[in-house]
């Protein structure tokens, strides 16, 4: 299975490396580096690189490169998936998960990792397991630790790793007993020149934050279970009861945990927040484009569009742009072309908008293609595809907890094509 | 390394590591694992860490371990040293040292210790503690891969553990199982079973490994489930055509699934939903390889939903479905909208999605996708939009009826600014036009006019071929492109003189009046190229086409060997040839054998025997895995083995109807309505869980509804939570337990409002007391045989005649009562087993057909429950109707 591990950073140096098996050489990543070369962009090295006696498999977070040595068969999506869960757990320990943080917790990182495969294949990458055998360190700990000579290593075998429900620890205790769930959804559109729909769909999550006492059983219903084409749980969930009664019905993890992540597809039934109106155009033989754009609230429900951000990457031979925004503020970087615009909410009585010129190459022959536009913004307490949670009981434990829920609508990979 | 910076440096991290000081051995291990990881080499620490391998403090042992994992294979003598403490530690009470002692023991690459790995795993195998057995399953690999000739011990370790019924087990030992003896498919029949059962509470990884494993057992022990299908994937004309004859021998032999077979996808699909995108891939390719064709759909929505997730996670996926979707169109199309290229895209995965979108392509949709061709075609990114115009010469060529559209519009490409675009275009249009020249000399024409303005060498080319192999379309062109590049034949690119020699002699043959002079004169300058080929080819041309004495025979035929009819390129998918991998698989993602692939068989033409899978039952006492060992420090660890066979499964069937428990009447507008949802009940084991209708058909909203606390029965229920508030005209439904332990007496309590109070009570059918199980054929008659004399009960019925077939008998019997069906070998036997709520006892149903009787069979240790059971099975059996 995994024979090593790579960090590089952005700058092709391996800060990192960590070997399962036998040690293998780094020069092996100068097959990696190579590949990294040819792409153009960070996002185009191929994940799976082979070389003649390994394969690299390297996935590409917040700047680093993760890369995976394999030697035999195993499938892709395993490695795939196992790194992007040692970035999570790695995000969950050090908050972030830069080169800075993991050079300061080298150690942690160490035994994080040591715990997390053996011999190449995953033990224990559950982060409720790993946090009772490696605590995370917080500044208090460390004070702690350096005058008592206590350590962060658990010597028992953390309770979780043996039980049936191995996401959950025993014995969590808490004074205020809260479950809070967060509903957030995304609207994944592709708009075409003239505003009509070309592809919708909603990808929703219900992220949660669990803080109870014991071993709280829950219960979660929807108003309108139907509209869930397609689920993915996490493991907590019991699939025979939502087969049978569309209910959610787990003993949830401590802490923050996925709950479940869900798919509306079909495309009537995607609300689309906000149109775009747009007018750029490059005129044959003039050094001057015009550019003018217009944002405004569609299908909100009354709920205010906040937090907007347009961006679009402007043909290359735009040499800079003269424009001059409603609200909010814009910028153009000259280098890459990329142009960005804050827009902040959108008021329905003043449409925000950003008008102006763009200044071309002279000579240049007017660009073939009009730049698509990208679009992020985020509607509180709304859930475009109208579900709603019915209610949340909790068995198995005498308290009342505190409830909570909260529903959000934000764009997901949403663009306007020009 | 050995600047004197470092060594002080060492000297330093030497005299803490042999301080007294734990704090300072702690602080220079620390230090030492940072070097480790920046690849700094710190071997020449070894015997000044290795002293501290048994030291109190669990994190500088841990951080030793690290060390001593990473140098022992260099540090081979000294690394013996640290073995006795390793030794002494496994036989440790506390069940993670012992587990880290294995680990670090295994991985320590010293061929000298191999006896002693040997023996600790063979200990470590039947350790009470599932976690040490883990770590054996997987040390064996490592002891495996350090001596290979350890091999047959190693397997009796594995056959050990394949049987063991710990979830935590599983995943690893199958893994073990894969990489030393994959081919040792007999130790997986007894195992079968329980690992279809056991697989969804395996963690996640260990489902990957288990589903690919099982994946390849089924291909080698199932018939295809493909046969009958395969009539109906052809166009419908065959199945017409198809002589009579061969229809009555495709009957006569219907396909009946293997139960072990369905057993195996009935248990994987729930996985589908998994969070982890390997488990959904590795299930979805279970599905591919495993289902019948028409069940394949269900995999379709999982596949498109992993497009959401990372980048890398889009490419593994998407190359898969490349790979599906060349087969089964049908799969894929509703979802194309999904594959729409975006601008943010990585370009690996724009050529995908574009790969994808040309599979799917077909005459209802080709519009659209053409429509969404065209945007790309304008992309900013040129590789792209190059490749986009190869997938509208792809979908060109495949769909007859838009040919002449994508030709008009790759023509009007020609026109475009950008090169590449160009020269794109013209390979394509020249691969077009070659499966039908004629009616296509204008589009030459437009070519040979735009040849000016075109600098890509490989699409003047392409050009230049078009022209010499269409030249009798264009008798009066070809000759001045000619001319214009015996001008320029100099300062061209190989391929482009190439072609122009070509076009030279093709003209040469077929109008040699006006050419002649060209002709002499390219030859000549070809001659003296710098390139060999082209000189080469120009020796050859003239050798061939120019009448001289010492010409051969050759020369008569120059016209037949250059003006051939060429057969037309076909355009096909790069993903044709991948489906001789499995899916899923690095090999497949590669599209080259990676090392340690193994084959998925053919499905065998007749089935191996089925019965190499049945399982004696074992008793349950027995079953508590690890030998019994006084320790009782362990056991909260392993009490939970459980006997997989009396574990309830679901339901098979589940009636609709519900019973009345409240009237609106009597319950002043307040009516209730109670169902057997047939499920375990979440509230207690011994319970039987109930699903409560309450609605309100008053005009006011009810208040506080809830059942009193005061029981008059001596029943256990686990009551609702109140309703605080019931809106007129709403209702709610509500989830209740009771313990009506094992008996059909009624439970009586009162339902309340705020207001009033109604007593109500629930009579249990003896049929909804008791929860399904699935064993196996085997284990049933062995259990009915210990469930005789007054454990048993029969009786004789006659049936009625539609009652007969077996889906009648089924439906009938799971209908009446909660059983589970056992996969029966025997036409005329069915067989049901179940067990009671309250007390778990087993009970047995048996119908033997003997036409027209049957003879239903009880076997039970509740009597009681058995004969009610026995005339409500009767009833059902001798009723007619549905």
């Amino acid at each position: 299975m995994i024979h090593s591990l790579f960090l590089v950073n952005a700058s092709g140096d391996i800060f990192l490396e960590k070997h399962w098996k036998s040690v293998v050489s780094r020069s092996v990543c100068d097959y990696f580096f190579e590949a990294v070369e040819r792409a153009t962009e960070p996002e185009n090295v191929p994940p799976v690189i082979p070389t003649p006696h390994h394969c690299l498999i390297n996935v590409l977070r917040q700047r680093i490169y993760f890369v995976a040595v394999i030697q035999s068969e195993v499938p892709p999506l395993f490695v795939i998936e196992f790194l992007h869960r040692v970035v999570d757990t790695f995000q969950d320990y050090f908050g972030v998960c830069t080169e800075a943080a993991v050079k300061d917790n080298v150690v942690v990182v160490y035994e994080l990792l040591e715990e997390m495969l053996d011999n190449g294949f995953p033990l224990a990458t559950e982060s409720n397991i790993l946090k009772e055998l490696i605590k995370p360190p917080t500044i208090l700990r460390t004070v702690v630790n350096t005058i008592t000579g206590s350590t962060n290593v658990g010597e028992q075998l953390p309770t979780g790793q043996l039980s049936v429900v191995p996401w959950r620890r025993t014995g969590v205790k808490y004074t205020n007993n809260e479950a809070y769930f967060d509903v957030v959804e995304e609207i994944d559109a592709i708009i075409d020149k003239s505003g009509s729909t070309i592809t919708a769909e909603i990808q929703g999550v219900i992220d949660a934050c669990v803080k109870l006492t014991g071993m709280p059983d829950l219960t979660l219903s929807f108003m309108n279970p139907r509209l869930l084409d397609d689920v993915s749980f996490h493991p907590c969930v019991r699939f025979k009861r939502w087969e049978a009664e569309r209910i959610l019905s787990f003993v949830p993890p401590d802490g923050n945990f996925r709950l479940l992540s869900y798919h509306v597809s079909s495309q009537n039934l995607v609300a689309i927040p906000v149109y775009v109106k747009h007018n750029i155009s490059f005129r044959e033989g003039s050094s001057q484009g015009r550019f003018e754009l217009t944002l405004g609230p569609k299908q909100t429900m009354g709920k205010a569009v906040e937090s907007v951000l347009v961006s679009s990457q402007l043909p290359r031979g735009v040499l800079n742009a003269n424009l001059s925004p409603s609200q909010g503020t814009y910028t153009f970087d000259p280098v890459t072309k990329l142009l960005s615009w804050d827009v902040g909410k959108i008021n329905p009585q003043k449409l925000p908008s950003l008008k102006g010129s763009m200044s071309l190459q002279t000579g240049a022959s007017k660009p073939d293609e009009n730049p698509t536009i990208n679009l992020q913004f985020k509607i509180q307490q709304l859930a475009v595809s109208g579900l709603k949670v019915n209610r949340l009981d909790m068995y198995g434990e005498k308290y009342k907890p505190f409830k909570g829920i909260k529903y959000m609508t934000k764009a997901g990979k949403f663009q306007v094509r020009t | 390394m050995l600047s004197p910076w470092f060594l002080c440096r060492n000297e330093d991290l030497k005299e803490m590591l042999e301080s007294n000081k734990e704090s300072l051995k702690l602080e220079a291990m620390k230090r030492i694992v940072g070097l480790i990881a920046k690849g700094k080499n710190a071997s020449e620490l070894f015997p000044a860490v290795v002293k501290n391998v048994a030291s109190k403090n669990i994190e500088l042992k841990k951080l030793v371990y690290v060390y001593l994992v990473r140098y022992a294979e260099e540090q081979q003598d000294l690394a013996l040293l640290s073995i006795s403490t390793f030794q002494r530690a496994l036989k440790d009470p506390n069940q993670l040292i012992r587990a880290s002692a294995l680990r670090v023991l295994s991985s320590i690459r010293v061929p000298i210790i191999v006896p002693i790995m040997m023996l600790a795993i063979k200990e470590a195998a039947t350790d009470l503690s599932p976690y040490v057995r883990k770590t054996a399953a997987h040390a064996i690999q490592k002891l495996y891969s350090l001596d290979p000739d350890q091999k047959e011990h190693l397997i009796e370790v594995i056959e050990k553990l394949l049987k063991d019924k710990s979830t935590l087990v599983a995943g690893s030992v199958v893994m073990a199982f894969e990489e030393v003896c994959p081919d040792r498919i007999d130790l997986i029949h007894k195992n079968y079973r329980k690992l279809c059962n056991l697989l969804v509470d395996v963690e996640e990884w260990g489902q990957v490994v288990i589903i690919h494993m099982l994946t390849r057992y089924a291909r080698t022990q199932f018939v295809s489930p493909w046969r009958e299908d395969a009539v109906f994937d052809e166009n419908s004309a065959k199945a017409f055509y198809d002589s009579e004859e061969e229809r009555r021998v495709d009957q006569s032999k219907p396909y009946i699934m293997d139960p072990d077979h369905r057993l195996l996808l009935r248990n994987t699909k729930p996985l589908l939903q998994s969070r982890n995108t390997a488990v959904v891939m590795a299930v979805s390719q279970l599905y591919w390889h495993l289902a019948p064709k028409h069940e394949l759909s269900i995999i379709t929505k999982s596949l498109v939903r992993l497009l959401r997730s990372h980048r890398e996670v889009q490419y593994i996926v998407l190359q898969n479905i490349a790979t599906m979707s060349i087969q089964r169109k049908g799969m894929f199309e509703p979802f194309m909208k999904s594959f729409y290229v975006r601008s943010t895209d990585a370009t690996h995965i724009k050529t995908l999605k574009l790969e994808i979108l040309t599979n799917l392509a077909n005459e209802a949709n080709i519009s659209t996708i053409l429509r969404e061709f065209q945007t790309y075609v304008k992309s900013q990114d040129k590789a792209f939009a190059a490749a986009t115009i190869q997938a509208i010469g792809c979908c060109a060529t495949n769909i007859s009826e838009v040919t002449d559209t994508c030709l008009n519009g790759l023509v009007l490409l020609l026109s475009n600014r950008d090169e590449t675009v160009v020269a794109e275009s013209v390979v394509v249009i020249k691969k077009l036009l070659q499966t039908q020249p004629s009616q296509h000399s204008d589009i030459i024409k437009h070519m040979a006019k735009l040849f000016d303005n075109i600098t890509v060498p490989m699409a003047r080319a392409s050009i230049l071929w078009l022209m010499g192999e269409y030249c009798e379309h264009v008798p009066k062109i070809a000759p001045d492109v000619l001319r214009k590049m015996a001008k320029t034949f100099t300062d061209e690119e190989d391929i482009v003189k190439l072609q122009i020699v070509n076009l030279a002699a093709k003209l040469y043959l077929t109008n040699s009046k006006q050419t002649k002079l060209l002709t002499q004169y390219i030859l000549n300058l070809g001659k003296y190229d710098q390139n060999y080929d082209i000189r080469d080819r120009t020796r050859f041309i003239r050798q061939l086409i120019v009448p001289n004495e010492k010409s051969g025979a050759l020369s008569k035929y120059a016209r037949r060997i250059l003006m051939a009819p060429k057969p037309a390129p076909v355009l096909q998918s790069a993903f044709k040839d991948r489906d001789r991998f499995q899916l899923g698989t690095l090999s497949h993602t590669l599209n080259s054998q990676a090392s340690g692939y193994l084959e998925l068989s053919d499905w065998p033409a007749v089935a191996p025997d089925q019965s190499v899978r049945n399982v004696e039952v074992v008793e349950p006492v027995k079953e508590t895995g690890a030998p019994a060992l006084s320790k009782s420090k362990h056991f909260d660890a392993v009490s939970w083995p459980v006997c997989v066979s009396l574990q309830a499964s679901s339901p098979v069937f589940v009636p609709e109807t519900s019973h009345e428990l409240l009237h609106r009447m009597t319950g002043k507008g307040l009516s209730a309505q109670y169902r057997f949802t047939r499920q375990p009940c979440i509230y207690g084991n011994s319970m039987v869980s109930l699903q409560l209708t309450l609605s309100n058909s008053t005009d006011q909203a009810l208040e506080n509804i809830h059942i009193s606390e005061k029981s008059s029965t001596g029943q256990n229920i686990h009551r609702f939570n109140a309703i605080e508030r019931l809106e007129p005209q709403a209702s709610v439904t509500v989830s209740m337990g009771v313990d009506f332990n094992d008996s059909t007496q009624a439970a009586n309590f009162q339902l309340c409002t705020k207001e009033d109070e109604f007593s109500v009570s629930i009579q249990p059918a003896v049929g909804e007391l008791l929860l399904p199980i699935t064993m196996s054929e085997a284990d049933f008659t062995k259990e009915q045989g210990k469930l005789v004399g007054m454990n048993e009960s029969s009786a004789t019925i006659t049936m009625t005649p539609e009652n007969v077939s077996s889906q009648s008998v089924n439906r009938k019997v799971v209908s009446v009562a909660n059983l589970g069906v056992i996969p029966s070998g025997q036409e005329n036997i069915y067989r049901f087993s179940g067990k009671t709520v309250s007390s778990g006892s087993l009970v047995l149903v048996s119908v033997v057909l003997k036409d027209p009787d049957a003879v239903i069979t009880i076997n039970t240790e509740k009597t009681v429950m058995g004969s009610m059971l026995l005339r409500q099975v009767k009833t059902a059996l001798t009723n007619s109707g549905p």
